[in-house]
């Protein structure tokens, strides 16, 4: 249980997130927690990806002079698809408060429930 | 960290729970760097910054923005329970499949820093995955940002048919 210490960060971040979406009336904070639940996943995710004593996927001379090499490297294939994630993750956060901005107009308040109620 | 994410969620003014949700990205980018993914911590900053902005945006010139909403019982309720839910999971996890923090599983991915320099000629492992190895993935990323940008103009444009609908609706 000790080794996965580390990732109840994570869990306790998406848990967070998940709060937010539930259990809140305000669409911008609705907003916040799906935001923050994705970065917890990002963060779950280069999490994996970490060896104990590694060294950035970048190949570099040492302070001797040698090349690194590939075994002392952590996991470069989560750190690629997290950066795809984060990118598609600004675009639909982007959209979402594209609608927001949009409701907002429309009705006046960021209240989902008085969203309801008004004629649309 | 996980104050400032505690803080974005209950906070009453919504200036304040963005710059919360800044404070938490900016954190997460920050652990990037510890974690040694210098890429992704630099990616981080960036699209923390751009999102920032956008909900400043989004929550700035509003008289309604520190009116408090209240939150919903039930969603509370169903809140808790998935809270319940992935507790229960994340112990499954734990005790289960997961390797222990710092042993990645490197089946599929030693291939990448071994191959990389003789296979795509780029010092950076990252950008050699995401711009040779999985180029298409990039390619569908630039998709679906386009997409969303498309999509924001479309809903954010000024004028639109809806005015003339509406007139009709009065007349």
């Amino acid at each position: 249980m000790d080794a996965h210490m580390p990732y109840l960060l994570c869990t306790i971040l998406f848990c967070i997130g998940i709060y937010g979406i539930l259990a809140k009336r305000n669409i911008i904070k609705i907003i916040l927690g799906i935001v923050i639940a994705e970065y917890a996943v990002n963060l779950f995710l280069i999490l994996v990806a970490y060896k104990a004593g590694g060294r950035a996927p970048i190949f570099d001379t040492l302070e001797n002079g040698q090349l690194i090499q590939p075994s002392a490297m952590v996991d470069p294939l989560p750190h690629a698809l997290v950066l795809t994630s984060i990118v598609i993750g600004l675009a639909t956060t982007a959209f979402m408060i594209a609608l927001a901005i949009r409701l907002y107009g429309k009705y006046g308040t960021f209240d989902i429930t008085r969203m309801r109620e008004l004629r649309g | 960290m996980i104050a400032g994410a505690v803080i974005a969620i209950e906070v009453k003014n919504l200036l304040s729970a963005v710059i919360a949700v800044g404070v938490v990205g900016l954190a997460l980018s920050i652990i990037f760097l510890l974690l040694k993914a210098p890429d992704v911590a630099l990616t981080q900053i960036v699209v923390e910054i751009a999102a920032v902005i956008l909900l400043i945006r989004a929550t700035l010139h509003r008289d309604l923005a520190s009116r408090s909403c209240g939150g919903r019982p039930f969603g509370a309720v169903m809140g808790i329970m998935f809270i319940g839910i992935g507790a229960v999971a994340a112990l499954v996890t734990f005790s289960g499949g997961l390797n222990p923090f710092g042993h990645p599983l490197m089946t599929v991915s030693a291939f990448y820093p071994i191959n990389a320099i003789a296979g795509t000629g780029a010092v950076n492992v990252v950008s050699s995955i995401i711009l040779d190895y999985r180029a298409y993935d990039t390619l569908g990323e630039a998709t679906v940002l386009f997409t969303a940008v498309i999509g924001v103009l479309a809903v954010m444009r000024a004028t639109g048919k809806r005015d003339e609908e509406m007139k009709d609706d009065n007349e």
